[in-house]
């Protein structure tokens, strides 16, 4: 009775994990099928192809938007670990006029839905004349409320004596937050790291509504543009340019799981 | 001590600049909005409450309403009963246990303009894969997309797939904290696995069961990508979300005013959903 419950459960557990990974798969295979295959379920293609793959890089410049993708999403990242991190060191061991009111517009900030804030700042970023520019998919994200609360709670539990003798060594603040506070804070800023960039890697909204350049366009909007415009002409082919988005995601994933669902998990970011 | 002040104010000023431009300005412009009309080219006009009167009689926007509420009827119950399953298996004793939760895990960290691009495929009604397993058990495939009537459960079904290893390790985290001692008395009372789960497992969960729905709430309200990718609203506009009518009224139309008030509106949707699901779920536990 209990061995046919374990093979139950099981049982139950590998179809489950199927659902999630077998479309996945199917997607990778289809991207290798030529047209008549594609509507097969097979998962290994009789006749193998790279033609999707050739057909999606000719017709729309994905290696350009891999580029955007990456640079705008290491931008944000450093700048909201770099720049959040100062502010959280300020927010949690230095006492300074106006630190309760950012404190609470911190926390006030994270109950605004974006959807609020989102036609005010595209009207910002036309006035500014951002729109088609590198500065409207960064500038915007170059800080962070959800990173600046964590690492401030982080940044709280390290003893003040640390502080105070390397004060004493003469240490200035900045040094001390980067020399002393950083190395200690390696798992609550990893956590940062892996949000941060997957949410921006992901997002989609925003550059569609600021970019329209396809050269400047980041990959998931590229790809939305390509195959909704009809670009893409196939099933393949479409399938071929999400690949790009998906690969690196999925290898990055593969070695830093824990990582990936603490972190995801923990700050409330879907993709 | 004013060496402290002065680094202090010098290390928060730029956030707190930030938060003027990004943050604050946005907010107040957002209700200066509301009673403007403007389409970023010639000057803004005042409206008066044009907007709003616009915005209480427009039937796309309350058909949008509706089927995010659609949406919700479906997602919510479909979310929370697949996520708690799931955890229920994983929280056992297992093999490769962190396999099985990387793999609920994997939709998630996947964009979700690729995951509506996928499952328009998977959807579709001559060549999808689901229709491929269905007519190969004998079934009829169903016109997923293109019928009114299984367009906007289809989506919803998508997105609770996608979402749904966030919420089992939300459970878990809850699972874990369940007493050993509970368990062990309810089960010398002589509880079925049954009346363990509906009078322990379950009224201990709640907290999570209340963050779930309420994320999964907010997060509905915001569905945009996958009818914009899967069916650009249709058929017969029962997927036209929200966010996608707020999108299509600033971009196509260059209406920021009114774009403006529907963003207000569905912040106050957002904020008036969250609250009575909160007060009928507490005081559903309080019976």
């Amino acid at each position: 009775m209990r061995t046919l419950r374990r093979i139950g459960l099981y049982t139950g557990l590998a179809i489950a994990a199927l659902t999630f990974i077998y479309p996945f798969l199917w997607m990778a295979s289809a991207t290798f099928k030529p047209l008549s295959e594609v509507g097969t379920l097979a998962l290994f293609p009789t006749h193998a192809t790279l033609d999707n793959y050739k057909t999606m890089w000719a017709r729309a410049p994905f290696g350009r938007a891999l580029i955007n993708s990456l640079l705008v999403a290491t931008t944000i990242t450093i700048a909201v670990l770099v720049f959040g991190s100062i502010t959280a060191y300020a927010m949690a061991r230095l006492r300074f006029k106006g630190r309760p009111a950012l404190n609470a517009a911190t926390m006030g900030v994270l109950l605004v839905p974006g959807q609020l804030t989102l036609i005010p700042l595209y009207t910002l970023i036309v006035q500014l004349g951002w729109i088609d520019t590198y500065a409207a998919l960064i500038i915007p994200y170059l800080f962070n409320a959800t990173a600046i609360l964590m690492m401030r709670q982080f940044f709280l539990q390290i003893p003040q004596s640390l502080i105070d003798s390397a004060r004493m060594d003469g240490m200035g603040e900045l040094r001390i937050l980067f020399t002393i506070f950083w190395p200690l804070s390696k798992p609550v800023l990893s956590i940062v790291a892996i949000f941060t960039f997957m949410g921006s890697w992901n997002e989609v909204l925003w550059p569609l509504l600021v970019v329209r350049e396809q050269h400047l366009m980041t990959l998931p909007q590229l790809l939305t543009v390509f195959s909704l415009g009809g670009g893409a002409g196939s099933i393949g082919v479409s399938l071929a340019s999400a690949m790009v988005l998906v690969v690196p995601v999925v290898i990055a994933y593969a070695f830093l799981q824990r990582n990936f669902i603490e972190s995801m998990a923990g700050s409330g970011v879907k993709g | 001590m004013r060496a402290e002040r002065r680094s202090g104010s010098l290390m928060a000023a730029p956030y707190a600049a930030f938060l003027l431009i990004f943050a604050a300005y946005p907010i107040l412009f957002a209700l200066v909005l509301v009673f403007l009309k403007w389409d970023l080219v010639t000057t803004p006009v005042f409206a008066g409450a044009d907007n709003m009167r616009m915005l209480a009689t427009d039937t796309r926007f309350w058909r949008a309403v509706a089927n995010t509420f659609v949406f919700l009827s479906i997602h919510l119950p479909l979310q929370v009963a697949s996520a708690l399953m799931l955890a229920l298996a994983l929280n056992r004793p297992l093999a490769f246990r962190s396999f099985w939760r990387a793999a609920f895990f994997l939709p998630v960290v996947i964009s979700g303009a690729v995951v509506a691009i996928l499952w328009s495929n998977l959807y579709a009604t001559d060549v999808g894969l689901i229709n491929g397993v269905l007519v190969r058990i004998g079934l009829r495939p169903v016109p997923w997309l293109t019928d009114p009537s299984t367009a906007m459960p289809a989506i919803a079904a998508m997105v609770t797939w996608k979402n749904v290893g966030f919420y089992v390790i939300i459970y878990l985290a809850g699972l874990q904290y369940i007493p050993r001692s509970c368990k062990e008395a309810i089960e010398i009372e002589g509880a079925s696995t049954w009346q363990r789960f509906r009078f322990l497992t379950l009224p201990l969960l709640l907290p999570q069961t209340i963050l779930v729905v309420t994320l999964s709430t907010i997060n509905g309200f915001q569905l945009f990508i996958e009818p914009y990718v899967m069916t650009g609203g249709g058929p017969l506009r029962r997927t036209y979300s929200i966010v996608l009518y707020l999108y299509t009224n600033a971009f196509a139309y260059q209406k920021m005013g009114y774009a403006a008030t529907i963003g207000v509106a569905l912040a106050l949707i957002i904020g008036s959903v969250v609250f009575i699901q909160r007060r009928v779920i507490g005081n559903a536990e309080a019976l």
